[in-house]
């Protein structure tokens, strides 16, 4: 399905009634730079072509050419919107490659951080999908609005907004502010009613309904075909989170729900997400509850030479399945440097479910999927 | 008192009594029609700068956003900026578009939206011209524009903007007919065509919006039929932002472009003024305040801007419509609904009638 970025357009002079549309790689609402190569009959699609690679940055190769330390900021850059997931799923795979020890406190603010940055990216996807059905950008603008108080939780513990490179492998890079707890617990509490805000501009607005209902239903046999993961195989009923199957971190300690829902469709996806904002909201708030005190970071050798070996760690990012696959040659880089990016997999079924729906479909079921292009192209 | 209420009127009776003194009649005639007509030209699109204003304020409060505030106080003076800015720009034709249908379709579409004010009545004999098909004429003149789309959507030489253009031509066709039949409930009821005729009508029963059932339900299908009409949310589809990058108008740039968003905000306006004239008695005083001397004109234009409000707020709320779900909605559902209503306002006139006789 994929042939690169050099793709000839053919126009089929047999296929008159056909017209191909190239939408992307500057569109707005291909989420970045994803190149999407529609056959279209009159409004309706008939063929699909994905072009991904703009936004290459060759991040395995660059991981291989880095220490270990070093390449910590290059996970931040692959899914921006959730950066902290992304540094604690290579700190598990270094951990597991080197035999680090993790500190009591450290797994706390892990928790925090990750469910705090899981929520910041469903506002994100959940405001651009309203985008995308065509509101003028005030789901939007509500969701930026939260977003940016998490944000500044990050500012608090990682000294940044975006890339915090703030889970290292060991621990975390900074112990919390003093006034985060107190901050945190105070946007944790108002939270459900912003919820509340986002789902009355949306969920029960009939048009949303009919534009999302029934749009890119997606089977959970054809989800598990292609390995789909994250809110989308919940979404079509697969009851799957690593949170739950593989418990890493201290998730088991904590009492909350895997949100799934049978529909499939583009609404059960945006569904689904609502439901994991208010879940990881409950998990914060336990978490917060009994964060205990101590040491951020574990006994750490000064060089992070690993013995030889190799190492796989995942774990659920917001997008689905993340992980790190990384494979030591005793020395101070890894050899193979290996990612699954979940919105890379799971963009493989897009061709899937857009045929035989609209162009105006096909923006839609594109903006349930969530892709991030930094972690697509990489 | 009169004076006051309508000081335009007076004062353009004060210039056609001197005039007809020192020149013939059909030239103080002519002279003051071309008075008339460059007064409307040169305010509508000043309404439209204020709309363009409040919108994006307006959208902004309801976004939790601050909005345009830095030209001028309280940002007043953005809209004068945008155009200076529109107007500098460089002027873009597409090297393979059809020139002769991309430049004629803005002054076409244009030209139609100003049209339409010929007939529009400000205040009591406040009209550039008062036809006696007032409503037949404002009708004609609002189904001019989609010409203008798709001779825009298909002389662009782009996909987007031929998507655009197509659904544009089935949008605006079948929206007009709920129009058409929303608006004919208050022709019935006035009897009369005339748009100052409709108004008088309202000043001598009730407003017709506040006609039990008939009125309100006339009413909401001439309004949503004018948002479609006007290509407002939830019916943006011919420049759908997150489909078709910006409809019939992608390759549009500069003055050109102007032009298409000074004929979209010109015809939510002459849609407001529409329905105010049709079901929110035109020019006259609401709630029993005409004991203040407020000029009518004014008083129009108030109603016309709540109508504004009102489309700003759907604008803030609602996502948009599919194609087969927009046309759905026209064929299936407003059509029969008009249709009966109009029916019924037939029936309640004639059992009226038969009853006063």
């Amino acid at each position: 399905m994929f042939e690169g970025a050099g793709i000839e357009i053919v126009e089929n002079p047999e296929l008159a009634d056909e017209m191909t549309l190239n939408m992307g790689p500057q569109h707005p609402s291909t989420h970045g730079v994803f190149r999407l190569i529609l056959q279209l009959e009159g409004e309706t699609v008939v063929g699909v072509r994905p072009v991904m690679g703009y936004l290459h940055r060759s991040t395995e190769k660059l991981g291989e050419a880095r220490t270990y330390v070093q390449a910590v900021t290059l996970t931040d850059r692959m899914d921006y919107l959730a950066p902290m997931t992304n540094n604690w799923a290579y700190a598990l795979a270094v951990e597991k490659l080197a035999g680090l020890e993790v500190p009591e406190r450290a797994e706390y603010i892990r928790v925090i951080v990750s469910e705090l940055g899981r929520i910041a990216s469903h506002q994100v996807a959940i405001g651009t999908f309203g985008a995308d059905a065509g509101t003028w950008f005030t789901p939007l603008v509500y969701a930026f609005r939260e977003r940016e108080e998490i944000l500044d939780l990050f500012m608090l513990c990682a000294g940044v907004r975006m890339n915090p490179s703030y889970i290292r492998f060991g621990g975390v890079a900074r112990d919390l502010q003093p006034e985060f707890v107190e901050h945190a617990r105070r946007f944790i509490d108002k939270m459900p009613r912003k919820i509340d805000e986002y789902e009355s501009l949306l969920t029960n607005n009939e048009i949303f309904q009919g534009r999302t209902k029934g749009i890119g239903l997606l089977p959970p046999e054809l989800a598990k075909a292609y390995s789909v993961t994250g809110p989308i195989a919940r979404a079509s009923g697969i009851p799957y989170d690593v949170r739950r199957a593989e418990p890493y971190g201290i998730y088991d300690r904590f009492d909350w729900e895997v949100p799934v829902r049978f529909g499939g469709d583009a609404y059960d996806r945006y569904m689904v997400r609502i439901a994991e904002m208010r879940e990881s909201v409950e998990i914060v708030r336990q978490v917060l509850a009994d964060l205990p005190e101590g040491d951020i970071r574990g006994k750490m050798p000064k060089i992070v030479r690993p013995p030889k070996g190799e190492a796989y760690a995942r774990l659920e990012g917001p997008k689905g399945e993340l992980g790190f696959y990384l494979i030591s040659d005793g020395s101070t880089s890894p050899y193979r440097f290996k990612v699954r990016a979940p919105s890379f997999i799971n963009l493989n079924v897009l061709g899937e479910l857009t045929i035989g729906h609209k162009v105006a479909d096909a923006v839609v079921i594109l903006g349930s999927f969530d892709i991030v292009m930094g972690e697509v192209d990489r | 008192m009169d004076v006051l209420r309508n000081p335009i009127g007076a004062l353009g009776g004060l210039l056609h009594g001197f005039l007809l003194q020192i020149l013939p009649t059909w030239l103080a005639d002519v002279i003051l029609s071309l008075l008339a007509v460059s007064i409307v030209v040169a305010i509508v699109p000043l309404l439209v700068m204020t709309a363009v204003f409040l919108e994006r304020r307006i959208l902004a409060k309801m976004q939790d956003r601050i909005g345009p505030n830095r030209v001028g106080p309280f940002g007043l003076l953005q809209p004068i900026a945008d155009v200076v800015k529109l107007l500098a720009k460089e002027d873009i034709i597409p090297a393979r578009a059809d020139r002769v249908l991309f430049i004629t379709a803005p002054i076409l579409v244009v030209g139609a939206s100003l049209m339409i004010w010929a007939t529009i009545p400000w205040g009591a004999g406040l009209a550039p011209t008062d036809l006696n098909v007032g409503v037949l004429y404002v009708i004609a003149m609002g189904g001019l524009p989609v010409l203008g789309f798709i001779m825009a959507g298909w002389g662009s030489y782009n996909k987007y903007a031929l998507l655009g253009g197509m659904r544009s031509a089935a949008q605006l066709m079948s929206y007009e007919i709920p129009a058409i039949l929303g608006a004919l409930v208050p022709v019935m009821l006035a009897g009369s065509m005339q748009l100052s005729e409709i108004v008088l009508a309202q000043q001598n029963s009730v407003w017709f919006i506040f006609f039990p059932i008939i009125g309100q339900l006339a009413f909401a299908l001439f309004i949503v039929a004018g948002l479609a009409e006007s290509n407002r949310t939830p019916f943006d589809l011919i420049e759908a932002e997150s489909e078709l990058v910006a409809g019939f108008h992608t390759e549009y740039s500069g003055m050109r472009f102007a032009l298409f968003f000074l004929a979209e905000y010109a015809n939510m306006f002459a849609i407001s003024g529409m329905a105010t004239i049709l079901f929110l008695g035109g020019w006259a005083a609401p709630f029993g305040l005409d004991f203040l001397t407020i000029p009518h004109f004014i008083w129009f234009l108030v109603k016309m801007y709540v109508m504004i409000f009102v489309f700003i707020w759907i604008r803030a709320t609602l996502p948009r419509l599919r194609y087969d779900q927009l046309m759905h909605f026209a064929w299936k559902r407003m059509l029969p609904i008009a249709l009966i209503n109009v029916a019924a306002t037939g029936i309640v006139l004639g059992i009226a009638r038969g009853l006063v006789r």
